[in-house]
């Protein structure tokens, strides 16, 4: 700290004395930085940092930047900077050279040196022409809270015609006078309406750093200021939580609304659901794999390709699934259960004896990586697309139920087998239709699981049960009570989850359920009367 | 009235069943005891321990059998009361290691010490007694399942949907017993057993009395499930599973009689896995999982559910498959075999083994048979 | 409970008044009022949908009414019981459908049916007494199937199954039977046996009987209540009724 006040005070020296002709002590000092950089001492390198921003050389933000990074070269005689692009410049003269010095090594850094690059690129910052550079600085400067600084931000300040660069600059400068226990008292007080105006972790970290000297009036616009930025960034954590517990419910929703319709719609039980969004995930790694080594500048398209592949894939393996088993067991559900059980064994050691029982890579396209944030949230982008993927599945799914010939066929069978049969509807075809419908949106489901969990035989499994959960609970044969169901559930589990820990807010959601189904046997938004009991 | 009640219309089938596992509960230990390893009759400790496994498997199916065959509930979490009887005996093994665990504490069991545990958390209290565990093994899961079926029977939950939360609890519990924090050795469970009832549980003698004991409550076991369901309850069970409403409208509380066969069932099934901890030196929260209890099903519906002597005779035979392949080359194939298994019995056998070949042998000696009722659908 | 107590609100055996119970909307019974005499035996007929198995439903316990009282022997509200504590009362019904228990004997049915102790510990450790095995051969005498009584119900004809299903009944000796449709899928020479049987029943409890048959009603000869759209529309001696214009319009159309 005390390296970094004296080099924060030879800086505002350095900018009176930048305005006098002294070049030749510059150069000079500049001469003895350079001489220090060889040297390949942690002591003589922090000085040769305190030095360059002294000497205000004009490659000092350059040097010190590669010298951070671990770019910055030095030995025999010579001091380069090898550029991110790979190539080679004087640290002197800023010239381009033709290859690596010989002799030359990467200056070794350690923690204090660290330190002091910081405080020399934040002092440095704070008269870049770039405005963005300036707010860096500034943070920095936040962060460092060194009063020595004081002088330079007041100058900064009152240069700064940018707004968001004067805002940073102004919250550098509180950080510093709330804690400056010499600083005048309106000032300090202003100093917390400024931090609180700021309202983030890191405003409130200051303000509860404030030092034991504080006026009882200081004291009163701190507690006031803490509370209100606690007030609020609760609220926002609240609302990330939400967000969690919307991207979770989607999750959900995509791994249950097959099932809602095979199960809610058919009355089929069918174990072997997480399966089909495990096949779904492997049909993506596999268009992803071809893509990679054929048409590799398709990547970013691979899992919109990998949607009908994944789709038709889960599908045809569901309607094989429904012609050769499932048909024989209607009206025998638990038979039902246990063959698909069994049909689930088989799938899983097929994919783990085809791909082997590890984890397999799927990548994420440009589009689906990184975050931004939104106020206090922290959003990534792959968890918005998959809320995004999962709303147009569901509405492409309630379309197809209500407003196509083949949903109205569904829907006929659905309430009366007999009577469909006779108005001519095939009902195996729609039988054999709908559940490869169910598993096709399964199927689909695991193109999206792909981007967040891990791809592996067992990737179903782990599904299963919430499924069920979602679908029981939301009432069978109801798609809007499964949206609603998963939704609830994926909040109220991220909601659980601070106070009670993932494990033991999981184990109260299934307890909840399991007592809700006593109380509501057939879910939240249940069919009533005697069409229920025919 | 006991021995009328578990003696009364024995069939010979069951005669025969209970025959041949007192036979094998008293020559077993003799041949492996008292002949020397070179003789042709003798019965490896290993060997033992594995069919010992395999009735308790046994046991555990009968239980499943009493409610699924004769009352037609369909319990995917019979894992777990498997699992806590065992968890009981396990507590009770735990607590004899006294100070010859790894840190030497006489009361802390050693994970606890890991953790840094200072005292014996309450439910840990009485486990040191053996009559007091044996008490839980039939207490906490008979509790469990009375407190579970109360709620699910009272509220006519039934079908899938009884099937579906049975399995949500045993999955709640398996998530539960995983944790470090609730006191049972999280993940790695209870193991390094040393004595029972001050015998050691590796030696060769006491192996062979936990074989004996085993035969003994598998027919003690089976005598009770044979009696109940002979009884007039047995009918009304029965009846239940049929027709649950015209039951019903008879006048008979189902509720109460599906309480009272579940409960029954559970307690049986921890006994099952208080036999199984010894035997195989381990408990741990896997027992929980939900593949587990699904597993037990498929025996059950193997040997023909319905059928008491059915259902020990599925256990022991999926299981003795399971061994034979997954202990030779084909071992990466026992889950297509299993899921196989599955299929095949839902579709082609849906009597198992013994109603199958019962059904067969009928039709040899009457070649004209009356037709009999059509296999009721299973909800 | 046979004769009025103290605190009777009625000297009916079954007294409903102002009953209505809907699903998702539907009327299904709509302000019903009925009343059965101890002893009496009375057909209940109407066009489908009119509300016949709503009502047995009702008075059974299956369905709870949106409102309305309905009372047994005078002072037992029946909507606050259940099925079985409504069948233990002495409410016996019979199917429309025939539902015997198929995969017990013929005897075990009627076991299962003979009025007794219902406790799970009662059944447990059940004994059958010579004096019950006795009217068990008796029912069995009744409806002719004591020479089967080995047999599974699952392999008797419907007919059968029909009969078994009455026997029951009378094996519970309820104060009061309600019966659904008896005659639906019989032979002719069935229907008359079984009307006979209803008859011999009638002598000493009361019926209800849900039928569509008109012929069979005649040779019952009973009092008749018609049901329309969830209430009564008429009530009477048979040639009464269906000499009402209004009847005659709701089955006929016009």
């Amino acid at each position: 700290m005390r390296i970094l006040s004296s080099l924060l005070r030879t800086l505002a020296l350095a900018m009176t004395l930048a305005l006098m002709p002294a070049l030749a002590f510059a150069q000079q000092a500049a001469e003895d930085a350079f001489a220090r950089l060889s040297a390949d001492s942690f002591s003589d390198t922090a000085r040769a940092i305190d030095i360059l921003v002294q000497s205000a050389h004009p490659n000092a933000a350059v040097i010190i930047e590669a010298l951070a990074d671990g770019r910055l070269l030095a030995g025999g005689g010579a001091v380069a900077v090898k550029t991110k692009e790979g190539g080679f410049l004087d640290a002197r003269t800023g010239q381009a050279l033709a290859a690596q010095p010989a002799g030359a090594s990467p200056v070794r850094l350690n923690n204090n040196v660290r330190r002091v690059i910081q405080g020399a690129l934040g002092g440095l910052g704070l008269i870049n022409p770039d405005p963005g550079k300036r707010v860096a600085a500034a943070e920095a400067v936040f962060r460092a809270r060194d009063v020595s600084v004081l002088p330079v931000l007041e100058a900064a300040i009152a240069k700064e015609t940018n707004d968001r660069a004067r805002r940073a600059l102004r919250e550098a400068q509180a950080a510093i006078l709330i804690a400056k226990t010499d600083a005048p008292p309106f000032d300090r007080i202003a100093a917390v309406d400024v931090l609180r105006e700021r309202g983030d972790q890191d405003a409130l970290a200051t303000l509860r750093a404030l030092p034991g000297d504080a006026s009882p009036g200081l004291r009163e616009a701190q507690a006031r200021a803490i509370s209100e930025i606690e007030g609020k960034l609760a609220l926002w954590r609240a609302g990330q939580n939400l967000w969690y517990g919307l991207s979770l419910g989607s999750v959900l929703l995509l791994a249950a609304i097959g099932l809602a319709i095979t199960f809610g719609v058919m009355g089929v039980i069918n174990m072997a659901h997480g399966e089909m969004v495990m096949l779904g995930a492997y049909t993506t790694f596999i268009v992803q794999e071809v893509i990679r080594s054929r048409f590799p500048g398709l990547f970013d398209w691979s899992l919109a390709i990998a949607i009908p592949a994944a789709f038709i894939v889960a599908g045809a393996v569901g309607i094989a699934i429904e012609r050769g088993v499932i048909r024989f067991l209607y009206g025998r559900p638990l038979e039902t259960l246990l063959a698909t059980w069994g049909i689930s064994l088989i799938l899983q050691q097929a994919v783990r004896t085809a791909f082997g029982p590890t984890n397999r890579e799927v990548g994420a396209p440009a589009f689906m990586s990184g975050a931004f944030e939104l106020g206090g949230l922290a959003i990534t982008w792959n968890r918005l697309w998959i809320i995004v993927f999962a709303a147009l599945v569901f509405a492409a799914l309630l379309a197809i139920l209500k407003l196509t010939p083949m949903g109205l066929q569904m829907r006929a069978v659905t309430q009366n087998r007999r009577m469909a049969s006779a108005m001519g509807i095939r009902t195996g075809r729609i039988d054999a239709l709908t559940f490869g419908l169910g598993s096709g949106v399964a199927g689909l489901a695991g193109v999206a699981l792909s981007q967040i969990d891990n791809v592996s035989p067992n990737l179903g499994q782990s599904y299963i049960i919430d499924s069920f959960m979602v679908v029981v609970f939301g009432g069978v044969g109801n798609l809007w009570g499964t949206l609603i169901s998963a939704m609830s559930l994926g909040v109220a589990n991220k909601l659980l989850e601070p106070y009670a820990g993932a494990v033991l807010g999981k184990i109260a959601l299934l307890v909840f359920i399991i007592l809700f189904i006593q109380k509501r046997p057939r879910g939240l938004f249940a069919l009533k009367g005697r069409a229920v009991e025919a | 009235m006991i021995t009328r009640f578990l003696l009364s219309n024995m069939d010979r089938r069951g005669f025969v069943f209970l025959a041949l596992i007192a036979a094998i509960g008293l020559l077993v230990p003799l041949a492996n005891l008292l002949l020397p390893a070179g003789s042709p009759f003798h019965v490896s400790t290993a060997t033992m321990s594995l069919w010992g496994k395999y009735l308790c498997y046994a046991l555990l199916a009968i239980s499943l059998d009493l409610v699924w065959g004769y009352c037609g509930i369909l319990s995917l979490g019979h894992g777990a009361f498997f699992a806590l009887g065992g968890y009981a005996m396990g507590m009770y093994l735990m607590r004899q290691i006294g100070s010859r665990g790894v840190y030497g504490n006489p009361v802390l069991p050693d994970f606890m010490v890991f953790l840094n545990w200072g005292e014996l958390p309450w439910y840990w209290y009485g486990f040191s007694s053996f009559p007091f565990a044996m008490l839980m093994v039939l207490v906490v899961p008979g509790l469990l399942a009375f407190v579970f079926g109360w709620f699910a029977f009272r509220s006519r939950v039934t079908g899938v949907y009884l099937s579906i939360i049975t399995q949500a609890l045993t999955y709640a519990l398996l998530l539960a017993f995983f944790r470090n924090d609730m006191g049972f050795g999280g993940n790695n469970g209870l193991t390094d057993f040393k004595d029972i009832l001050g015998f050691n549980v590796q030696a060769q003698g006491t192996r062979a009395a936990l074989f004996a004991m085993t035969c003994v409550m598998l027919i003690s076991g089976f005598l009770i499930a044979r009696g109940i369901v002979s009884s007039k309850l047995g009918k009304v069970v029965i009846a239940i599973r049929d027709a649950e409403s015209r039951t019903r409208f008879l006048g008979y509380r189902v509720d109460r009689f599906k309480l009272f066969v579940f409960t029954v069932s559970a307690c049986m099934a921890g006994v099952a896995g208080a036999l199984y901890v010894p035997q195989v030196g381990i408990i741990n929260p896997s027992e929980f999982a939900p593949a587990n209890s699904i597993e037990t099903v498929i025996w059950v519906a193997v040997g023909g559910r319905g059928s008491l002597v059915g259902a020990a005779l599925g256990a022991v035979v999926v299981n003795w498959a399971k061994t034979v392949f997954t202990s030779g080359f084909m071992a990466p194939y026992w889950l297509f075999a299993l899921g196989a298994l599955f299929v095949f019995v839902t579709l082609f056998m849906p009597k198992g083994i013994l109603g199958t070949a019962q059904g067969w042998w009928e039709s040899r000696k009457r070649p004209a048979p009356v037709p009999a009722p059509e296999p009721a659908p299973a909800e | 409970m046979n004769a009025p107590t103290p605190g009777a609100l009625t000297s009916s055996l079954l007294y409903l008044d102002g009953v209505s119970v809907s699903f998702d909307g539907f009327k299904a019974i709509r302000g019903l009022s009925l009343t059965i005499e101890p002893g009496e035996m009375r057909a209940i007929i109407g066009p489908n949908g009119a509300g016949k198995t709503t009502m047995m439903d009702i008075i059974t316990g299956k369905t709870r009414p949106d409102e309305g009282t309905v009372m047994f022997g005078g002072s037992v509200d029946l909507t606050r019981l259940d099925e079985a504590a409504i069948a233990n009362l002495g409410i016996g019904r019979k199917f429309q459908k025939p539902t015997v228990f198929d995969f017990h004997t013929i005897e075990d049915n009627i076991l299962l049916a003979l009025k007794s102790k219902r406790s799970v510990l009662k059944t447990l450790f059940w004994q059958t007494e010579s004096q019950q095995q006795k009217r068990i051969d008796e029912i069995l005498g009744i409806i002719k199937l004591a020479d089967k009584r080995e047999r599974l119900a699952g392999s008797l004809s419907h007919g059968q199954k029909q009969w078994l299903e009455i026997g029951m009944l009378l094996a519970q000796d309820p104060k009061l039977l309600l019966v659904d449709e008896p005659a639906a899928g019989m032979t002719d020479g069935e229907t008359a046996q079984t009307a006979v049987l209803l008859k011999e029943i009638a002598r000493d409890h009361s019926v209800i009987v849900v039928e569509h048959d008109m012929g069979f009603i005649r040779e019952l000869g009973v009092k008749v209540t018609v049901l329309h759209e969830g209430s009564v529309l008429a009530e009477g001696p048979l040639d009464q009724v269906s000499a009402n214009e209004r009847v005659v319009e709701v089955y006929l159309g016009r």
